[in-house]
């Protein structure tokens, strides 16, 4: 896996004040769980994202522990309540230096 | 007395009921309707194909993209140098392929690294390499609805008929052709999932079980495997021939590139 990968954030671009909106993050990952074998029997070490963190006007909304038994290109898909324009901030962090970062704007009114 | 006659109508009417649903069942793949494997997939997985942000396929799409306009070097050309703007002229194209090319039969993924090495002076990419794979689907994708286009043609008649026969020859120690499931047991249960009528009309495809996105001919290697026959390399001819009747077979069908599959 690369130091970095594609990610995609679908949101709403403008809501209602106090709306709840849904967030929806994916990104391309193996997430290689580390009990594998290659065909010469060597192990194939851990790689998998570690932590997503979601920031809202810098301050964090949601966070998310990945573990092994998550699937590859993992997708997250949760809520959180409108409260004011601004960035939203999207932060994947794993193994081997990993790290991929993605943004929306959002317009409250 | 007129109890026992309108039961007999009723009777009547269940057994042209049960004989209408027989003909449903029996019709063979390609004579009337052919169904996509799309229609046996649960509502969610259906969703994961039909919705751009949550078809983990799409990664390859914009790899791919990228790749189309990437110049590999200041001295050599990109696929984007020949082809221009791929969205445009990349439309429909994967919906006519494998096709027969100056004599050779080519697949879609032997035409690029075709192009490849004869155009842009690089070496061929690995079958199931990340980069074939995007590049692949970002050509499909092009064609996402529009009707397979492979037809019979002097040119492809002999390959055509080859394909034909690996199709319905038994194979592997446990001598099963591909005709045996996918054509006479279609709709059935093989272990606890319904056996589709295998074709070819989703491909690539981010197939759950292997964590990524696959090539029909992985696919293929898969069924070959599973009847323990020797399975037919990537890029040969063979597999090729098989791919050219498999799209002849499935023609009209809208392309559902890049599907999502269990």
């Amino acid at each position: 896996m690369s130091k970095t990968s594609r990610t995609a954030i679908t949101m709403p671009a403008q809501a209602k004040k106090g709306s709840i909106i849904e967030i929806r993050a994916i990104a391309q990952h193996d997430m290689e769980s580390g009990f594998r074998y290659t065909e010469g029997g060597k192990i194939i070490p851990r790689d998998i994202i570690r932590t997503f963190i979601c920031t809202y006007n810098q301050v964090e909304v949601f966070k998310a522990d990945f573990y092994p038994g998550i699937g590859a290109n993992p997708l997250i898909i949760f809520t959180t309540i409108a409260t004011e324009t601004g960035v939203l901030e999207f932060k994947w962090s794993g193994d081997d230096g990993y790290e991929a970062t993605n943004q929306a704007r959002i317009t409250v009114s | 007395m007129k109890k026992p006659l309108s039961f007999h109508f009723f009777s009547f009417v269940c057994l042209l009921l049960i004989a209408y649903q027989a003909v449903e069942v029996c019709a063979a793949p390609g004579s009337s309707k052919k169904q996509s494997s799309y229609e046996l997939m649960t509502a969610e997985n259906k969703a994961m194909q039909d919705d751009s942000t949550l078809n983990p396929a799409m990664f390859w799409v914009g790899d791919g993209e990228t790749l189309w306009n990437a110049k590999p070097s200041s001295n050599k050309s990109s696929c984007a140098s020949c082809h221009q703007d791929g969205k445009k002229t990349m439309r429909g194209v994967a919906a006519q392929f494998p096709k027969v090319v100056n004599g050779k039969l080519q697949t879609l993924e032997g035409q690029i690294n075709q192009c490849r090495e004869g155009r842009q002076d690089l070496p061929k990419l690995a079958y199931e390499s990340k980069d074939l794979l995007a590049l692949t689907t970002y050509i499909a994708i092009q064609s996402k609805g529009m009707p397979i286009a492979v037809k019979e043609s002097p040119a492809n008649r002999e390959a055509l008929q080859t394909g034909k026969k690996w199709f319905y020859e038994r194979m592997g120690q446990l001598n099963l052709s591909c005709a045996q499931c996918h054509e006479e047991r279609a709709g059935l249960k093989l272990g606890g999932s319904l056996i589709p009528e295998g074709h070819p009309n989703a491909y690539p495809i981010y197939r759950l079980e292997w964590q990524t996105l696959g090539s029909v001919q992985r696919r293929l290697r898969n069924c070959m495997s599973g009847v323990r026959a020797q399975q037919f390399e990537y890029g040969s001819p063979e597999m090729a021939q098989l791919e050219l009747f498999l799209m002849w077979r499935a023609r009209g069908m809208p392309l559902e590139a890049p599907g999502v599959r269990p």
